[in-house]
């Protein structure tokens, strides 16, 4: 059976968002008359029904990607389309989850009010509302605090909140901007296996995080950002191939160090058994001076290089402290 | 939009009612009351004359005071706090909505608390003349007027908050409410001028809010009739400033990188 054309353009996948050459630079100086780019031009697409990384240490350029995205602030050149509509088309609002970095609700509502009043924003039909409404506030664990006003809410509380006020409307991309910020580890756990059924559901989510471990669980690809300027982007196992290759090897007798330290390896003894990392191409080398140093071999295993190696690989030496495994 | 107007509008009521804002209702019913019962001690005619005139001055002074200290916060506070992103960012809220809704949940707000005001305010008459007659009407066109003077310094208060920091837009709001307040001796100035300082002072005299003319307090303290022109000329004045001032809010909020 041949296809109509048409057929054949509705089975390519679609980008959910694809992102050309947007870049924004801001004006500085007491007279406005610095200019300082906030984001280098960047060239990204996520595909529809992925779990997408911005990775970046704080003020790499993730958060104003986010809002170049939503209209918040305006590009200065570039351009973008969000589920196959132009940046600025306002109606695609309706399929978009939004969760702002450390949000601040208005705390004189409850969270019952405040999802019903969002919810009327994004258009949700009235004879919907309440179900979808007490849908998102189960989902995220406070269907109990409810009527609570959102002023006597801890931190992890409203990051709940804000999960839920991005989902009320059952959108189809949800922007995440630092989801497990400032949470404990429960917190980031009950996060992460949201983030994970909302995308079973068929969601693409889209989050900027500078906590690697959780993007390495939880992403099919990242993007790597710093100072403005996009680093590496990939799929997690490719980018980590990229810069795996180290080997840890365990032997007993320290008398061997100074030979595999001369080989380039990273020596630490704990009395006399001695753990040292050393690149894949030096093993060979290494296995013959633990036997000519009489060593006694305990184990040789290859390292799983993380998200973290591979951030540092690419940015080195100018990764600011706040930047966490 | 009418949907989403009426949300936003809603939610900055709801929000200054539990803010408390209400609570000036009490430190004014016991200004009236107290007032009442002091001026019952002197004659019929100037207690009532003082009466009117110390009621509706509060009631004015009492909404203008709140007009300002909300509105200049209804935008720059939502940037401050960002719970301006959960609205813009993700929800088809275009921002000209965002500012109208603003706008028109603060005059609701303004509106709510000057009747609950006025009632006090006319039991009072009723208290201190023993009779609420068809001359009362007049108060009823002060109280409209007074109406009026709030949804334009709601409009200049959030225009300011647009584009300046809270401090700054409650400075330029007073300041504006006093020079408007004396927008017609401003005219008169302007017509002694000569030459070109005629011409700026002139325009800078009309570009001012004339909040002289929508203060009719005195008049009708005094039992003078108030031209039903004047209520279509100053009801007309109103929308077409307003309308101008809200127009310029939304072209500077429209352009603003919300950062």
């Amino acid at each position: 059976m041949r296809l109509k054309p048409s057929s054949i353009i509705l089975t390519k996948p679609m980008a959910a968002i694809d992102i050309q050459g947007l870049e924004k630079s801001y004006k500085t100086g007491f007279f406005g008359n610095k200019l300082k780019q906030g984001l280098k031009p960047l060239t990204l697409a996520v595909e529809d029904g992925e779990v997408f990384g911005c990775l970046g240490p704080n003020g790499a350029g993730k958060t104003t990607t986010l809002k170049l995205l939503l209209g918040l602030v305006f590009p200065s050149g570039g351009t973008a389309r969000i589920l196959g509509r132009e940046l600025g088309d306002i109606e695609v609002k309706r399929f978009i989850g939004f969760l702002p970095e450390q949000p601040y609700f208005y705390d004189h509502l409850t969270p019952l009010e405040l999802l019903d009043y969002y919810a009327r924003l994004s258009g949700v039909d009235a004879r919907e509302r309440k179900h979808k409404v007490d849908a998102a506030l189960a989902r995220v664990g406070i269907r109990e605090s409810r009527q609570t006003q959102l002023h006597k809410f801890s931190k992890g509380m409203l990051q709940r909140v804000g999960i839920a006020q991005a989902i009320v409307h059952d959108p189809k991309l949800v922007l995440l901007d630092e989801p497990m910020s400032g949470l404990d580890p429960i917190g980031r756990r009950e996060i992460r296996d949201l983030v994970q059924e909302l995308n079973e559901e068929g969601k693409t989510i889209f989050f900027s995080t500078h906590i690697l471990s959780d993007a390495e669980t939880l992403c099919d690809r990242v993007a790597v950002l710093h100072k403005g300027e996009l680093k590496g982007v990939g799929v997690v196992e490719e980018l980590l191939r990229e810069v795996s290759g180290d080997i840890e090897v365990v032997w007993h007798g320290a008398q061997a160090i100074p030979a595999l330290s001369a080989l380039g390896a990273h020596c630490h003894a704990t009395g006399d058994v001695v753990r040292a990392l050393l690149p894949e191409r030096s093993l060979e080398a290494a296995l013959g001076a633990l036997r000519q140093s009489q060593a006694r071999l305990t184990s040789v295993t290859p390292v799983q290089a993380t998200l973290e190696d591979y951030f540092l690989a690419r940015i080195g030496e100018e990764l600011p402290n706040e930047v966490k495994s | 939009m009418i949907g989403r107007l009426a949300a936003i509008a809603y939610n900055t009521f709801r929000e200054a009612v539990r803010d408390r804002v209400l609570y000036n209702l009490i430190l004014f019913a016991l200004l009236i009351v107290g007032a009442s019962v002091l001026f019952g001690q002197i004659s019929l005619e100037i207690n009532r004359i003082v009466l009117i005139n110390l009621g509706l001055t509060a009631i004015s002074l009492f909404g203008v005071v709140i007009a300002i200290f909300i509105g200049i916060g209804l935008v720059s506070k939502e940037i401050e706090k960002r719970t301006l992103y959960t609205v813009l960012a993700a929800r088809p809220v275009r921002r000209w909505e965002f500012i109208t809704g603003k706008f028109l949940g603060l005059v609701m707000t303004l509106t709510v608390n000057a009747l609950l005001m006025s009632v006090g305010f006319f039991a009072a008459v009723m208290y201190v003349s023993h009779r609420l007659g068809r001359g009362d009407l007049q108060l009823v066109t002060a109280i409209y007027f007074i109406l009026l003077q709030f949804v334009l310094i709601t409009a200049l208060a959030l225009l300011f908050s647009t584009f300046s920091t809270p401090v700054f837009s409650s400075i330029f709001a007073f300041a504006i409410f006093a020079v408007g307040t004396f927008a017609e001796d401003l005219r008169g100035f302007s017509s002694m001028a000569t030459g070109v300082t005629r011409w700026m002072m002139t325009g800078a005299a009309y570009l001012v809010p004339n909040f002289a003319a929508l203060n009719v307090i005195s008049q009708v303290a005094h039992d003078m009739v108030v031209e039903p022109k004047l209520i279509l000329l100053n009801t007309a004045y109103v929308l077409v400033y307003t309308a101008a001032v809200l127009t310029a809010a939304v072209w500077i909020f429209e352009r603003r990188n919300l950062k």
